[in-house]
């Protein structure tokens, strides 16, 4: 005899748990979790959660070309918005590919859940095929990691991992989930909340600590602000800039933090370390009270530590990783909460005290900080003959009006984007600060492009990043996603050459890029718009193009200068004072 | 300085090789770490012994801190505290050595716990100084072989690692 089932809501209406498989149990929770789009490759260890996938249209699949780039795109998507990015891989070699993206996410500190396949549970450790110890392999580049035996204990970790991603200081969690798990059945209800005895991270900052600090900053000569990407993980650029306004003080971003405050507003005094302005590093150096503000004192940011603490100065530390504090640079007033609730501690304290500082104390400081900016430390030579890196980045920054979403890869042409293009807001530069991924910036621009499908994004590359993950150009395609590629081409792996330059003799060993294809025909086999730029004067008409063909991926291909260098550098290992300003200091 | 550092942890698959690849990821030394699960089973608790700067022992107690499977950490060498550690020796018991290492094991209060026509096996609890001297104290060629539980710590009086 035939038993219709009763459709799942009247039974949710019952109350009655729905049995499902472990496979819908993830769609279902990814579901719950609002999920848009997943980024994956399909395989073996994951056919079921991909049957399931196509039973459905609220969560959308995104097929990559490479799993690292699947990783990659889920990290633009979160970056470019305030959500948890989420890849899908097989087992094997499906994670051993995602490595890289998770690691590159880990050391951004980026909200992302990863899931991944593994063999059946009868399987592991029988070194079956396409079989390695995820948990095992990723484990020094997650926040968390799960293997997931046993389909009851699913949606549980699932809504364990998104909420582990987002809070406390984000980053990437994944989830192993053996096959036959996924097709396990049992009953399914999504957990409405999650508590973990051994997690609880702090929000509030020390009101205490957050006075003293006030305290320390209302009698400071020679104050600075310094904020990092914690700023904009936190969402906490309109307070930043509240703050750093009412205070009156100079304030930079790290490579991370750049939106954090606004790039043309005169208070900035734009990026400081390795490649930052004179006036960022020099105040830093000579500041008396430093605000640090979800920043980590890292050693692309103040060089030497024993150099840098070499002058005497107070140090207020504010960040929601205590690991964080006192690492690298002894601090004098830590302070661990949230940067959103801290900064709108201290701006409320202000506000109802009515204190502010005296503007005469700190007017001497002002003027030095002028005098350094008067250096004009990010100027170049253009040319008419040749086309100068900067200058293309200029002029991008020029049409699109400061306002697109800008990813980069790794080397000079991602120091110079971040120097020239001067971003007024969050969430618009989207690169790899901590772990330097070449290949990041096509991928990454995908997931930025699906998050703000109207907006413009742009991908600023080099002819040796962007073959890292140039595969991608074919999802592009896939998906009609009209990211412009402004690669910078100057024939060479331009930092090493820098570095070989400058540290190694001239050698450039194996820094020379021979046998590139034409890109721009490159770009036209995936189907897009190449247009190769030899001409310093066709720089702003080729970006012009690029920007009025709505519908195309254009790869702009600019011969650059090869022996142009980013300046101003301050090389590993010196002080952040000890500048090279230009090859005349070489 | 050598610090005792004591942890409730998650008693869950891999919960350890997240604290061991802590400690190896970061370079910070491990010179004995212990673990068993508490009365309650859901919880382990370890005693790592580990030496460092003070800035490198903040550092290694925020970072095991932040461990999603860590509950709880104390420098439990902060205070008062006691350590105790197990030794198991087999040596050889021959001869006129048979008697001696007998009133050796009694002068450090252990006990022959297996014999052999040949040899005994020692069982000795105390701090890693009276293990060390027992050691130093008997002929090393008569040492077969030894093994040691690592130190267990646990803070004096009030001072409870609990959740």
């Amino acid at each position: 005899m035939y038993l219709p089932l009763p459709p799942e809501g009247l039974l949710s209406f019952l109350g009655a748990a729905m049995v499902l498989t472990g496979a819908e149990i993830v769609i279902r929770c990814l579901q719950e979790e609002k999920v848009e789009y997943v980024f994956g490759y399909p395989g073996g260890a994951v056919l079921f959660l991909y049957d399931e996938l196509s039973k459905q249209d609220k969560v959308r699949h995104v097929l990559v070309r490479h799993e690292q780039a699947a990783v990659h795109a889920a990290d633009g998507y979160a970056r470019s918005t305030d959500k948890v990015g989420v890849a899908l891989v097989t087992s094997g070699p499906g994670v051993t590919n995602a490595v890289t993206g998770i690691a590159t996410a880990y050391c951004d500190s980026i909200p992302m859940v990863i899931i991944s396949g593994q063999v059946p549970t009868a399987a592991i450790g029988q070194d079956a095929f396409q079989e390695v110890d995820t948990v095992g392999i990723t484990r020094p580049c997650v926040k968390h990691n799960f293997l997931v035996k046993d389909v009851r204990d699913i949606a549980s970790t699932i809504k364990k991992a998104f909420f582990l991603a987002k809070t406390g200081r984000p980053g990437p969690v994944l989830v192993d989930i053996p096959k036959d798990v996924s097709a396990h059945k049992c009953e399914y209800e999504y957990p409405k909340s999650v508590t973990l005895r051994s997690y609880n991270p702090i929000v509030k900052g020390h009101q205490g600590q957050i006075r003293k600090a006030l305290g320390l900053l209302l009698e400071a000569k020679r104050p600075m602000i310094y904020a990092g990407g914690g700023v904009i993980l936190a969402d906490a650029a309109d307070k930043l800039t509240k703050l750093t306004r009412l205070l009156g003080f100079p304030v930079t971003n790290t490579l991370m933090g750049l939106g954090g405050y606004p790039a043309t507003d005169r208070q900035n005094l734009g990026m400081l370390g390795m490649h930052g302005t004179v006036e960022a590093n020099m105040a830093m150096h000579h500041s008396d009270v430093l605000l640090a503000i979800g920043a980590r004192f890292d050693d692309r940011v103040i060089g030497n530590p024993a150099h840098f603490q070499s002058e005497p100065r107070k140090i207020i530390h504010v960040d929601i990783d205590p690991s964080s504090i006192s690492k690298r640079v002894k601090v004098d007033v830590p302070i661990v909460g949230n940067l959103a609730d801290v900064l709108d501690d201290m701006i409320k304290m202000l506000e109802s005290s009515g204190d502010r500082p005296n503007p005469a104390q700190i007017a001497p400081w002002w003027k030095q900080i002028e005098e350094w900016r008067g250096r004009n430390s990010l100027s170049y030579k253009n040319s008419t003959e040749v086309i100068k890196p900067q200058f293309v980045v200029e002029t991008l920054w020029k049409i699109t009006n400061g306002d697109a979403f800008v990813t980069s890869d790794v080397g000079q042409h991602q120091m110079w984007a971040a120097q020239y293009y001067k971003f007024d807001k969050p969430r618009r530069w989207v690169n790899s600060g901590g772990l330097g991924t070449m290949g990041f910036g096509l991928p990454a621009a995908m997931g930025v492009q699906l998050a703000h499908p109207e907006k413009p994004v742009a991908v600023i590359t080099g002819e040796g990043s962007i073959q890292m993950c140039i595969q991608e150009l074919s999802t592009c395609k896939q998906y009609r996603l009209p990211i412009k590629v402004l690669s910078l081409n100057n024939r060479y792996l331009g930092m090493v050459r820098q570095w070989q330059q400058f540290f190694h003799g001239n050698r450039y060993s194996e820094s020379y890029m021979d046998s590139l294809p034409d890109f721009a025909k490159l770009a036209e086999a995936y189907g897009h718009v190449g247009i190769r730029v030899e001409k310093p004067s066709d720089v702003e008409g080729a970006i012009r193009e690029a920007f009025s063909r709505k519908n195309d991926l254009v790869f702009l291909d600019f011969q650059v200068d090869p022996t142009e260098n980013v300046f101003p550098m301050v090389q590993g290992g010196k002080g952040l004072t000890e500048m090279i300003l230009s090859s005349e200091d070489l | 300085m050598r610090h005792v550092i004591s942890l409730l942890l998650e008693n869950e698959a891999g919960a350890l090789s997240r604290v061991s690849g802590l400690f190896s990821a970061r370079g910070y030394n491990i010179e004995s770490l212990t673990v068993a699960p508490t009365e309650d089973p859901s919880l382990s608790r370890m005693t790592i012994v580990t030496s460092g700067s003070d800035d490198i022992i903040e550092q290694i107690t925020k970072q095991l801190n932040k461990l999603i499977d860590v509950v709880k950490v104390v420098d439990i060498s902060e205070a008062a505290h006691i350590e105790r550690e197990l030794m198991l020796v087999k040596v050889r018991a021959t001869g006129k050595d048979r008697e001696e290492m007998k009133r050796m094991a009694e002068i450090f209060r252990g006990r022959i716990i297996d014999v052999t026509d040949s040899s005994y096996v020692i069982e000795l609890t105390g701090t890693q100084d009276k293990l060390n001297s027992f050691v130093g104290a008997i002929d090393r060629d008569l040492i077969l072989e030894t093994v040691r539980s690592g130190v267990c710590g646990v803070g004096r009086g009030d001072r409870v690692l609990k959740i």
